[in-house]
């Protein structure tokens, strides 16, 4: 699924923003002249930073509400039922492990080896996505095993296995519901909205408290970020089913059910398959964050090296992460390519494929067979290469980075002085009564009345948890991070637009870095800048900008050739013509690319908390590692939701005032983490 | 409403169920039920839609089918004919009024004993096909047979012959994608008929269709309903089409019957201007009848020439009349009902050529 932008409106011309008198920027730079006045006036004083180790009451309530969660177990029946339910994870899970991963006692070895487990997997790679795919999926196992992470990488492939399970298991049924009946898509559409504009890093905290931390919480955390996609994607592909179809076969008498499993199901198959390949990448790159937790699989080397900021031994598991995207990625959109063809027995005929199956599944078994005998087919063999690769890749990166790292601290530099600091300076070390009536206003000037009401609410919120401070320090980055993508989207977005070649050149690169968990960013971007609030917001603009420039090239290049040929007429220059004509008219979808682009900048600087980024991130990540420390990250998980909204309704109240409709942006929002359809 | 066909005696044995219908409205919009017998019922549809809301697809038709009859529905686009052929099985549910088929009332009946009814008694071949791309040919064919829960081998060997009956074997095992249009709609039919029902609907079969392969499937239709002789309720807005396959025609105007009668009637008696409008594009010597062109004998008329019958088409009849010198009699069996000269022939033939 391409993010595609809106059409133009008929309304948009290009003198549109001037249409209600002065155009919006003026306010907004006089609103911050007033404030800069005032801040140098008043600048130190009320900022509400905590010190060190200061907790406020709201904190230490939290915390005594986690401490009667823990207490209540056997006697609250909510408390009891999730702890079951984490219970239930746990050992189905303890029971996968050892059946591949990991010793069963009292054997040595897990019930099946690795030789048997890359067999079976291969073959059922083969079963549904062709020769190519068993080759890589074969490929991918393996080299788990030879580099030394076989036990990570089938863990978290099992996570993520599991997680997927449970997704069909849950969202087929309300894909199905979405799909046959409108109310109940008008209920179950703002849940999911919901689910995806909470930034993950969020509810990792809750849902540890509840369904308990490893395993089970990383499940469940995954269960919900993973969800979304196929119940949207899936709902729509059986609401999509041709109605003459469902016509012509109710006039044969068929029952509701029949109509469900004979004509929808199978009509929608194509599009279910790629809502189920969406879930699956969602909850890979949900089953990697989940490894704060104590998730368990190949997020956890990658975790544990990043906070020693060792990124050398980050290096392979995060490219074993890499390749198990890709290999999930490439085997499922295989599989929706090959829904039709394969039941239709295209390639091999329907009797010869069976044949092949049959005896390609034997060897599997006879694998699995050798792998439960032999010692050396059971456990991997040590082959070293592990630690050798990571030394290679750690001076290779070691040699990228002293090459680049002139460069890169002059962009550092000119970022941190030119914007950051002062922009920091300016929000953090006003009074918080300043800062707060500057960023309402500002609302009032982008957005309107409607803005403001969210924007008050979210702020009394934020001050009432606490972390005033901290909260626009994460601001900073944000704001700064998101100007980042923004110039970017726009110069290669226009690139892309007006040269084809271009665009045929870059597409494929976008798409692959979306496919690549977020948590990988942070490894190569740790290299070059340390662990400093730089490197989250590099990381957070490297991840934000593919879907940002996608959706200004679409919105660009969705500009009628009509136009642009009236406005060549009148003699424009290729500046001209990009300035006053093709982004005004785009205008929309740079507002949406902003509104995207906001939300994923703002995931990712919480994600980097943990390498330097620091405040609400890191509040949150201290809550993870101390019990005592639950409170201020509870408090901090609830202020990121509530900058979330407070970001999200301004940018959604400003698109509005650009005529750019809730629907488009949450269209754009349900498709901004896929990518292509078909 | 008039009596049943009296154009063909020819053909096959006569079978299928008959159709009667009465009072039929359906109404879309809110206020759907609580218009039918208030006087806003008797408004225009356009006054209706802006006074309520609500639009009406068909308003107050009554006709009869007879068993073995082909029954053809005209109208401009809009004018309710998908609706009215829909309400028939309730794939539409209608608002107001009943039908029959055979000896069930379908609008009265369970929604069980209805997908009995669409099981065996009627079906449907529609404008787009409506096949399933994921089945092969052969099992696109079958598929009302599956649904009844017959065996897979058995419905199998039956819409085989089906597929045979519709000129499509060797094609069983392709999918709907990997044929031509003509070739899917052949498919459709075959579906329809696989069932063996008592009637088939037909909704605009072949409009999405070239004009060669329509006439195929034109044919097609005819020697079918010679083998198997269904029922047949026939919705087409090609005129040409109409006269061609139908023992009766009923147009339809916003919802509403303007008339109903064998094509000659249609033709000869336009019911009004909206009728007379939709058949002057016909060529006249192809549907008329010597009954339509005869005059009165005078009486210096010399009456011992060839003798016709009244049912004789015109065109069939022209070369016989021009080329006696006497004027030729128009008989209704023995008697004497008028007669026909060079004059009246022309009258028609020519009229054709200059149109007004
Ligand atoms: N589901 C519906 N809701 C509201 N109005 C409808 C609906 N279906 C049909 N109509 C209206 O009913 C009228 C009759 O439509 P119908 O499709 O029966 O016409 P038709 O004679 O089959 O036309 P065509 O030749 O274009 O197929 C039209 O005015 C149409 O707008
Ligand atoms: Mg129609």
């Amino acid at each position: 699924m391409t993010t595609r932008a809106p059409a133009p409106s008929k309304e948009a011309q290009p003198d549109a923003p001037e249409r209600d008198g002065l155009p919006r920027w003026v306010p907004v730079l006089a609103i911050l002249v007033g404030w800069i006045a005032l801040w140098a006036l008043l600048r130190g004083q009320d900022t509400l930073a905590l010190a060190g180790r200061e907790r406020t009451d709201v904190m230490r309530w939290l915390g005594d509400f986690r401490d009667g969660v823990i207490a209540s177990r056997s006697t609250n029946p909510v408390v009891a039922f999730t702890n079951g339910v984490g219970e239930v994870i746990r050992s189905v899970f303890g029971w996968l492990q050892e059946l591949v991963s990991v010793p069963a006692f009292p054997r040595p070895v897990p019930q099946v080896g690795w030789l048997g487990v890359t067999a079976l997997a291969a073959w059922v790679g083969l079963a549904v996505a062709g020769v190519r795919m068993a080759l890589l999926v074969a490929a991918t196992f393996v080299s788990f095993g030879v580099l030394g992470f076989w036990e990570e990488g089938i863990d978290l492939l099992l996570v993520t296995g599991l997680s997927v399970g449970v997704v069909v298991l849950l969202g087929l049924p309300l894909a199905v519901a979405m799909g046959t009946s409108p109310r109940a898509r008008a209920v179950i559409t703002p849940v999911l909205d919901a689910m995806q504009t909470m930034p993950t890093f969020v509810y990792l905290l809750p849902i540890v408290l509840f369904f308990g931390i490893g395993v089970s919480g990383a499940v469940v955390c995954t269960l919900i970020y993973a969800l979304p996609p196929l119940i949207r994607i899936g709902g729509h592909g059986i609401r999509s089913v041709s109605p003459t179809a469902i016509e012509a076969t109710d006039s044969t008498g068929q029952t509701r059910w029949q109509r469900l499993v004979k004509v929808q199901l199978p009509m929608a198959r194509k599009t279910l398959v790629v809502g189920l390949n969406q879930s699956t990448m969602a909850a890979l790159s949900m089953a990697i964050i989940a490894s704060y937790v104590d998730g368990p699989g190949l997020g956890e080397p990658v975790l544990s090296a990043l906070i020693r900021n060792d990124v050398g031994s980050s290096l392979v598991p995060g490219l074993l992460i890499v390749l198990t995207a890709i290999m999930l990625d490439r085997t499922t959109t295989a599989a929706s390519q090959r829904a039709e063809s394969a039941a239709r027995g295209v390639g091999l005929r329907g009797r010869q494929r069976q044949v092949v199956l049959a005896v390609t599944g034997v060897v599997a078994l006879v694998c699995v067979y050798l792998s439960r005998t032999y010692f050396s087919l059971a456990q991997f063999p040590d082959t070293g290469w592990g630690p050798r690769l990571s030394e290679a890749l750690g001076s290779l990166t070691d040699a990228v980075v002293g090459f680049l790292s002139a460069p890169a601290e002059v962009f550092k530099n000119a970022v941190s002085y030119g914007l950051l600091n002062p922009l920091q300076n300016l929000l953090a070390d006003s009074p918080w009564w300043l800062a707060a009536g500057a960023i309402t206003l500002i609302a009032l000037a982008l957005g309107g009345v409607r803005a403001v009401v969210s924007t008050v609410l979210c702020l009394a919120g934020i001050l009432f948890f606490g972390l005033w401070n901290d909260t626009m320090l994460t601001l900073t980055m944000v704001l700064v991070a998101t100007l980042l993508v923004m110039a970017i989207a726009v110069v290669v977005g226009v690139w892309m637009a007006r040269r084809p070649r271009v665009d045929l050149l870059l597409r494929p690169l976008l798409d692959a870095g979306q496919t690549i968990p977020a948590f990988c960013y942070l490894i190569p971007v740790l290299a070059l800048f340390d662990p400093t609030r730089f490197t989250a917001i590099f990381a957070a603009v490297v991840y934000a900008a593919p879907p940002a420039i996608k959706l200004v090239a679409d919105g660009v290049k969705a500009v009628p050739e009509t136009t642009l040929e009236a406005s060549r007429s009148t003699g424009t220059n290729a500046w001209q013509e990009i300035t006053q004509v093709q982004l005004p008219i785009a205008r929309g979808s740079l507002v949406l690319a902003a509104n995207q682009g906001l939300l994923y900048v703002l995931a990712m600087i919480v994600i980097g908390g943990l390498v330097g980024a620091g405040a609400l991130g890191y509040d949150v990540v201290l809550g993870f590692a101390r019990s005592e420390e639950w409170g201020l990250g509870a408090a901090a998980g609830i202020t990121i939701v509530l900058l979330g909204i407070m970001l999200d309704r301004i940018a959604q109240a400003a698109a509005a005032r650009q005529g750019v409709s809730k629907r488009q942006s949450l269209l754009a929002r349900a498709r901004g983490g896929t990518r292509r359809a078909a | 409403m008039t009596a049943t066909t009296t154009t063909e005696t020819t053909g096959p044995a006569r079978t299928g169920a008959g159709l009667e219908v009465r009072n039929l409205w359906k109404i879309f919009g809110p206020a759907a039920d609580r218009i039918i017998g208030t006087p806003d019922a008797e408004l225009s549809r356009a006054d209706l839609k802006a006074r309520t809301g609500s639009v009406v697809g068909v308003k107050d038709v009554s006709f009869d089918v007879a068993p073995g009859e082909v029954f053809v529905v005209m109208g401009l686009s809009g004018s309710g004919k998908s609706t009215l052929v829909r309400c028939l099985t309730r794939l539409i549910e209608p608002t107001a009024g009943t039908v029959r088929i055979g000896d069930q009332d379908v609008t009265g009946c369970s929604e069980s004993q209805l997908r009995e009814l669409r099981r065996t008694q009627v079906s449907m071949v529609f404008q787009h096909f409506g096949l399933l791309p994921h089945k092969q040919v052969i099992d696109n064919v079958a598929y009302g047979l599956e649904v009844r829960g017959m065996g897979k081998k058995e419905r199998r060997a039956k819409a085989g012959e089906i597929v045979d009956l519709v000129g499509l074997s060797g094609y069983e095992q392709n999918y709907p994608d990997q044929l031509s249009g003509g070739m899917q709609q052949r498919v459709g039919l075959a579906r329809a008929l696989a069932g063996d029902p008592q009637m088939l609907l037909f909704d605009e079969p072949f409009s999405a269709l070239d004009p060669l392969i329509r006439r195929d499937m034109q044919n097609e239709v005819i020697r079918l309903h010679h083998e198997v002789g269904k029922t047949m309720v026939f919705i087409t807005h090609d005129l040409a089409e109409a006269l061609k396959l139908g023992d009766r025609i009923m147009i339809l105007r916003d919802g509403e019957v303007v008339q109903v009668g064998t094509p000659d009637e249609v033709v000869g008696a336009p019911a009004d201007d909206y009728v007379a409008d939709f058949t002057s594009e016909v060529p006249r010597s192809h549907v008329l009848t010597l009954k339509w062109v005869m005059r009165d004998p005078r009486p210096d008329d010399d009456l011992d020439g060839t003798a016709m019958s009244q049912d004789t088409i015109v065109r069939k009849a022209a070369q016989a009349v021009l080329a006696s010198d006497k004027p030729v009699r128009v008989m209704d069996g023995d008697r004497l009902v008028g007669v026909v000269d060079d004059e009246e022939i022309l009258r028609v033939v020519v009229a054709e050529e200059s149109p007004a």
